[in-house]
């Protein structure tokens, strides 16, 4: 491991403050590597687990891929991709990361987006159908909304993996702030390494603070919810 | 008026759930299908409003086929309230009760308005409107349950055991008010209920039905406690004491009901 040099502080506050800027371009771009998966996941995996709740024998085989992939270790997965898209950072090389960490959220979205279908209750079901919602009016206005507490803590599981995940990412040269563990390494540095450490936490944490307000406002209603059928 | 005319529904599995039923549901009055568990009361009823199809038999309305109409339409003309109230947990009360208000388009201000009077007419407080349904006791969801399906006036109300999962005093008050609120409305309701103490209360006819989905019975409350058919129907009053017990009962509510009309007068 990286040897403090005699007389080096772990941290050198005066480095952060030069720094700033490329602290803020990388933490921005790891945000984007991070989450732009979590939108793509979410968009996949929502008709998807309708689909297997609707068809149920789409869902054992389906769940089983994506519980291979997420088997994968993420750099081969990385590297799976580097034909298509490059190597690097920005443009269209991200999707070299981006990719991977998509399908890697498909193995927590999918069930969530399944369980959450599973958690409305058959009488509240029925109760739509004999008021004559048909199918899909029954499916966007009373299951889906009903599913949403479920498949957002599904999210957040999925965000906060993707978060440290994008940082494997710079051993193929797209890692975010990971982009400074090697900085920091190469030159027997620590600032750069505990600074973004801290920072991808710190993300971390702001997104899920952010998932959590926003299942708040958008369901208020599941706040302390009662068993009820 | 909702007519059976030999139906007979057989499930995938080749259970006869119900029998070559034949039956009439007399308009603006309350019809009380009664029976033990199994005897394919839901069914009967989930097959008005086609949640459920018949195999074979028809079933009309006012004369009209129920196949004729699309579903959807057809049950948004029906009410429909189950046990448990089966609320949209993630719509307040007020857009719980204007749900079909909503599904027919009407104007939403409209659609409103008439939800909160309706939470008057079935005994809840307005100020309950923007809870939602995880706020409020057992017996209050059922109200809104109901008022749910009145909201857009539908003529016929399919009501399934709306009032057996709340505990006895709340189901004697959740019976009187309902009771009240026909006289008013004059529905023509179909009332499943495995609780002949109900039925009895409730029905101005009670249809008693036996496990294999055939009608034992369908007479007036009072034709039934008088002459019950010998054999299923008798052991399904409770024998000679309990027939005792229930038309004890029965002239106790009447001399209830002359003395509160006497008083209002
Ligand atoms: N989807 C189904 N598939 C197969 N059999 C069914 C199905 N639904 C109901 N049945 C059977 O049909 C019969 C009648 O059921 P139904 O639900 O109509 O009874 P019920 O009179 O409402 O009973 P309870 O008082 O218990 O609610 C029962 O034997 C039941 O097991
Ligand atoms: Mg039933």
């Amino acid at each position: 491991m990286t040897a403090v040099a005699d007389g080096e502080p772990l941290i050198r506050w005066n480095w952060i403050g030069d720094h700033t800027d490329e602290l803020t371009t990388l933490t921005l771009h790891h945000l984007k590597l991070a989450l732009l998966p979590i939108l793509f996941g979410l968009i996949i995996a929502i008709p998807l687990g309708i689909m297997c709740v609707r068809w149920r024998w789409l869902y054992p085989p389906t769940l089983g891929v994506a519980n291979v992939l997420y088997g994968v270790p993420s750099l081969a997965l990385f590297m799976l991709f580097i034909p298509y898209f490059g190597i690097g950072s920005g443009g269209q090389a991200d999707f070299t990361i981006i990719l991977p960490l998509t399908l890697f959220s498909l193995s927590v979205l999918v069930p969530n987006v399944v369980d959450g279908l599973r958690s409305v209750p058959e009488p509240v079901r029925q109760a739509a159908t004999a008021m004559g919602f048909g199918t899909l009016r029954r499916l966007v206005q009373v299951e889906l909304p009903i599913a949403v507490p479920v498949v957002i803590a599904g999210a957040r599981v999925a965000t906060v993996a993707s978060i440290s995940l994008v940082s494997v990412g710079v051993l193929i040269g797209n890692g975010g702030l990971g982009q400074e563990f090697i900085d920091g390494y190469s030159r027997d540095f620590t600032t750069p390494i505990i600074v973004s450490c801290v920072l991808i936490i710190l993300l971390a944490l702001f997104s899920d603070g952010v998932l959590v307000t926003a299942q708040r406002l958008l369901t208020p209603w599941a706040r302390t919810r009662r068993s009820n059928g | 008026m909702i007519r059976f005319d030999g139906v007979t529904k057989r499930y995938a599995d080749g259970t006869v759930a119900v029998d070559d039923l034949t039956l009439e549901i007399p308009s603006g009055q309350i019809t009380v299908l009664v029976g033990p568990s199994g005897c394919g009361k839901t069914t009967s009823l989930r097959m008005i409003n086609r949640m459920i199809d018949t195999t074979s038999g028809t079933i009309s309305i006012d004369g009209d086929d129920i196949r004729k109409k699309d579903p959807s339409d057809l049950r948004r003309g029906i009410g429909y309230v189950i046990q448990h109230a089966g609320l949209f947990p993630h719509r307040t009360i007020v857009d719980n009760i204007a749900t079909v208000p909503y599904l027919l388009g009407w104007d939403k201000k409209k659609a409103r308005a008439t939800a909160m009077e309706l939470m008057e007419r079935v005994g809840l407080d307005t100020k309950m409107a923007k809870r939602y349904p995880f706020q409020l006791s057992g017996g209050q969801q059922q109200r809104v349950g109901v008022a749910r399906a009145l909201a857009a006036d539908p003529p016929i109300m399919l009501m399934d055991e709306p009032f057996s999962a709340v505990d006895p005093i709340v189901r004697k008050s959740l019976q009187d008010e309902f009771l009240r609120l026909q006289s008013e409305v004059q529905k023509t309701i179909a009332f499943v209920t495995h609780d002949i103490d109900e039925a009895v209360k409730l029905g101005h006819r009670i249809a008693v039905f036996q496990v294999g989905g055939t009608l034992a019975q369908h007479a007036t409350p009072d034709e039934l406690l008088a002459n019950p058919a010998e054999g299923f129907v008798k052991e399904f009053l409770g024998g000679e004491k309990g027939l005792k017990r229930l038309r004890f009962n029965r002239e106790l509510e009447d001399t209830a009901d002359d003395e509160v009309q006497a008083a209002e007068r």
